[in-house]
């Protein structure tokens, strides 16, 4: 399987519980699922959406691991490696899937007049001291408007800001240019900036 | 003289100058459009703003990971591994 990384921390423990994965050992395979299962599953649902979509997918990932453990090269944590694995697999689901509806993107993106200007001018957002109370609701609104963006959207800010990867590898895994990463990613943050506006200007919404 | 680019030209290619995938000339137009344009600033650092919440909506200590996964899901990925030799 063609997903390796390189955080390549190979203490005697990680070296060992792949030793006994590829013997097929049971509890090595059982620790695998215990240790990494609960971080595979909340990133499963960020891009599927769904609970027993993201349950099938974690399965999928970690049968795809216990078929390929030969193939794992040791260059990544094997946390990492299924993870990427995951990523992958929640990919391959929401290609098969069919589209649902979503949020028209039009009223998301900036509008602008035949001579280039903006329709609405944009305000400052005002946000005062954030207290912790007020951080977690953000973050929590934020999550909640990004689950809202269409899919191609919502995938390509998870894929590059939330996973990290790198605009060459997310390019590899949609299937298109790293020119065209570039500019989905930028509508995609723009459509999230246009659903987030309403609940920074304050009093001037 | 440096080109006055148009609201859409600075907002269609904002994550280019963000980036730094511009030559001199172009960023000098993004430049003297940012001085005259307040609805572009304004727009920009809540672009940037846009940005960091979306990364800081996912650290760890926004959205923890549940302790433990499912036992079900944990059975039924031991099932289908015993019914799914390694190849």
């Amino acid at each position: 399987m063609d997903v390796q990384t390189s955080d390549a921390p190979q203490d005697r423990g990680e070296l060992e519980l792949v030793a006994r994965l590829r013997a097929g050992d049971d509890e090595a395979f059982a620790q695998l699922v215990r240790s990494c299962g609960c971080s595979l599953l909340a990133t499963a649902r960020r891009f599927l959406r769904n609970e027993e979509d993201a349950r099938d997918a974690v399965q999928e990932a970690f049968l795809k691991a216990h078929r390929s453990i030969e193939s794992f090269q040791g260059n990544a944590r094997v946390s990492t490696w299924v993870h990427r694995i995951l990523v992958t697999t929640c990919l391959m689901r929401l290609r098969s899937r069919h589209r649902a509806a979503e949020e028209p993107l039009d009223e998301l993106l900036p509008r602008f007049l035949e001579d280039g200007h903006s329709v609405v001018p944009s305000w400052e957002w005002d946000e005062g001291p954030v207290r912790d109370l007020e951080r977690r609701e953000l973050c929590a609104t934020v999550r909640a408007l990004i689950a809202r963006l269409p899919e191609s959207f919502r995938t390509v800010i998870l894929l590059r800001d939330i996973e990290e990867l790198d605009t060459a590898e997310t390019a590899r895994l949609l299937e298109i240019t790293e020119n065209a990463v570039k500019i989905r990613l930028h509508r995609a943050r723009q459509a999230l900036r246009g659903l987030l506006d309403p609940h920074m200007i304050g009093g001037r919404a | 003289m440096t080109r006055w680019m148009t609201c859409q030209e600075f907002l269609d290619f904002l994550w280019a100058y963000l980036s730094g995938e511009i030559d001199a000339v172009q960023r000098q137009e993004f430049e003297y459009h940012l001085s005259g344009c307040p609805s572009c600033v304004a727009y920009m650092k809540s672009y940037q703003r846009t940005i960091e919440l979306g990364k800081a909506a996912f650290e760890p200590t926004e959205d923890p990971v549940p302790e433990e996964v499912p036992e079900e899901l944990v059975q039924a990925i031991l099932a289908a591994r015993r019914n799914r030799p390694a190849e």
